[in-house]
């Protein structure tokens, strides 16, 4: 066993699958022999070559359009975007070409595309942004969100062998604070599609994802204290193919439901999983699904502004408390 | 037989050489390409054409004579046609049958109904197939080219761009990633003078299209896009440049979109002196008959018999598939994913 933080995890994830399979190679800025940004691809030009570790130009579009036919041809490539913000760059090239190749066209395109996302680090409005609604609401993509260490090596190795299209969110508050031991030696593989419960309760339920699963988990942990309520809470990795399944099961365990995510609350995830709860336990609710989310603002910059804008532990605790009163 | 000393420059002397036989199959293309585009205007008229009908009347030169130029067969070069490439589709191996089925949305349509009329891919016999966002077929086919070089396999791939098309971002993203990677990417410019209904002088501030390709540091060359031995000629350097690994080429070829932007389209914005002096003394396939006859290349009998077969085959073709059902509406759910294998039915349809 070794601790590792959760960007090294990644890091490995990626080096793993480029020495088991020869199609795997990596595009986007700077992640050759500078090594990425925040360096994820650190050493990989050295070890694979820059043939399979390509610098590109500041090109969005074409960095997933290229992969996009590197992939019909038999590749596994894996595009960086430097911050996830820049995605909306290629989002034509992604909504339009690659999500729809397989249906319209019986093309496959397995890649992935990765990058950095979401907020508490100061990184003002295009450096913090979490874009998962604007892509969850197209058919042909599938996108995971890993919280923990294990999965995001997990997830990334499971993204990579996907034989369709994956958006794959890190969020680089997680990058280097949080470590977890993983065992070495042990292949390890988060299938995509499938929810986890981090936490087991019997009173209520926190539906989350990314950062936001780390202060819900210390929201419940507080309730638990303070209150007596014990808290369940969901982490889904996946957020496109929804795992309908696990959230439906906790529902009816706790019969109360408090989504928290990062994103701005209108159009954002809690949405639609509130409607897919609606339509599948309706009966099984005990009290209003309630969300806690970010203003919707965009992202400001100042610590005061950014803190009060993005959901903290505290927002989560009161939000939790108040449902389970209800 | 020798190709005639016309070539279109002195930039492009590929010593192309193209056999009798050669020359009667890209007459074939070209008559098949305009037969079943006449066809397709009859099965519009009796609205068997479920969308709309793009023609490419005028410009079947340059397409089936720069997709000529390609290596074909299985695995061998690829290209990506736009709407009016119809002939490069059929060089390609595209099935007479295959089209009309798709502009009919019959359920054994390439596509199975889910896309239109020339939207669609055999990749194994080198051609995929375009989205209506114009531009993005430059950055994939970069793709395609990458793996080449990535295999270090001597293939190529080629792809259209319309005068319009070059207005676009992913145009110039997908073009400057190809010339700094040294792709082996051949870049068709079709200038034809009408992007919908827009002239040239509202789309650019350049005169040739092969200024643009110039600024990202890719060899351009401008060509007369209705002179088959031209564009032959041109494509086959550029073609065989990029299989030797010196990178990506431009090729801009000056033709002229006879129709409408679709067939709904009047074109009453198009001076009908244009329309009239390009269909009469530029017409691609005129052309290229009077310079194989004239130079008496082939015999005026090959072609004619070459015209009763392509209407033969383009008959068969639509009565082996104009009486074919359209897709069964359920078969709208599965393949968006491998995995899941079909999207959920929803609950008011099973009420």
């Amino acid at each position: 066993m070794a601790e590792v933080t959760f960007l090294e995890a990644l890091r490995q994830g990626l080096w793993e699958e480029m020495e088991r399979d020869e199609r795997v190679f990596i595009l986007g800025e700077d992640v050759g022999l500078y090594g990425g940004a925040f360096k994820v691809t650190d050493g990989f030009a050295k070890r694979f070559g820059e043939s399979r570790v390509i610098d590109t130009p500041i090109s969005e579009a074409a960095i997933v359009g290229a992969a996009a036919g590197a992939a019909h041809m038999g590749l596994r490539p894996v595009a960086e975007m430097q911050f996830i913000d820049f995605i909306s760059c290629a989002y034509d090239m992604l909504t339009n070409y690659v999500a729809t190749a397989r249906y319209r066209a019986g093309l496959s395109t397995p890649m992935v595309v990765r990058g950095p996302c979401g907020g508490y680090v100061r990184g003002g409005p295009f450096h913090s942004q979490n874009p998962e609604a604007a892509f969850l609401h197209t058919p042909g993509l599938k996108i995971v969100y890993p919280a923990t260490v294990r999965d995001a090596k997990g997830l990334i190795k499971a993204s990579i062998r996907d034989e369709d299209p994956v958006l794959y969110l890190e969020h680089k508050w997680l990058y280097r604070r949080i470590k977890e031991q993983l065992p070495e030696g042990e292949e390890i593989l988060t299938p995509i599609g499938q929810a986890r419960i981090a936490r087991d309760g019997k009173h209520l339920s926190i539906i989350s994802y990314g950062a936001t699963l780390w202060k819900s988990l210390e929201a419940a942990e507080q309730l638990e204290k303070a209150d007596g309520v014990s808290v369940e809470v969901l982490d889904l990795r996946t957020l496109l193919p929804m795992d309908d399944a696990a959230i439906v099961a906790t529902v009816k365990k706790t019969n109360k439901v408090l989504i928290v995510h990062e994103d701005t609350r209108t159009g954002g995830i809690a949405g639609e999983i509130a409607a897919r709860i609606n339509e599948q336990a309706f009966e099984w609710l005990d009290g209003p699904i309630m969300r806690v989310t970010a203003h919707d603002v965009p992202l400001p910059y100042a610590p005061t502004l950014e803190d009060f804008v993005l959901p903290q532990t505290d927002d989560i605790l009161k939000a939790a408390r108040w449902l389970a009163n209800y | 037989m020798a190709l005639p000393a016309t070539r279109p420059t002195a930039a492009v002397p590929s010593g192309a050489v193209l056999s009798a036989d050669q020359l009667l199959e890209i007459y074939r293309y070209l008559r098949l390409t305009r037969t079943m585009e006449e066809r397709l205007v009859a099965l519009y008229r009796q609205t068997k054409v479920i969308g709309g009908l793009f023609r490419s009347l005028g410009q079947e030169g340059e397409s089936v004579a720069s997709a000529y130029a390609l290596e074909r067969g299985r695995h061998r070069d690829v290209l990506s046609p736009l709407i009016r490439n119809l002939g490069s589709l059929l060089v390609m191996g595209a099935q007479p049958v295959e089209i009309l089925r798709q502009y009919m949305a019959k359920a054994d349509s390439p596509t199975r109904g889910r896309e239109l009329n020339v939207h669609f891919n055999d990749l194994e016999k080198g051609y995929l197939g375009q989205i209506s966002h114009l531009g993005d077929m430059i950055p994939v086919m970069a793709g395609i080219a990458l793996s080449f070089k990535l295999r270090a396999e001597p293939r190529v791939g080629l792809v259209y761009i319309g005068d319009g098309g070059t207005s676009t971002g992913t145009f110039h993203e997908g073009l400057n990633l190809a010339a700094v990677q040294r792709l082996p990417l051949v870049v068709i410019g079709e200038y034809n003078h009408w992007a919908y209904s827009t002239p040239p002088e509202k789309q650019f501030a350049v005169k040739d299209l092969a200024e643009k390709a110039k600024g990202y540091g890719v060899p351009s060359v401008t060509v007369d896009g209705n002179d088959v031995f031209a564009v032959y000629e041109a494509t086959r350097f550029a073609v065989e440049r990029a299989r030797r690994g010196k990178g990506v080429h431009f090729i801009e070829v000056k033709t002229y979109r006879r129709k409408g932007h679709a067939e709904h389209d009047d074109q009453h914005y198009v001076p009908k002196a244009d329309l009239e002096r390009w269909a009469k003394d530029n017409d691609p396939i005129d052309r290229y008959v009077q310079r194989l006859l004239t130079a008496d290349m082939v015999a005026e009998a090959d072609l004619k018999d070459i015209d009763e077969r392509v209407r033969v085959e383009v008959d068969q073709a639509t009565d082996a598939c104009v009486d074919e059902p359209l897709p069964a509406a359920e078969s709208a759910l599965p393949g968006v994913y491998v995995d899941p294998p079909a999207a959920d039915k929803l609950w008011f349809k099973v009420l």
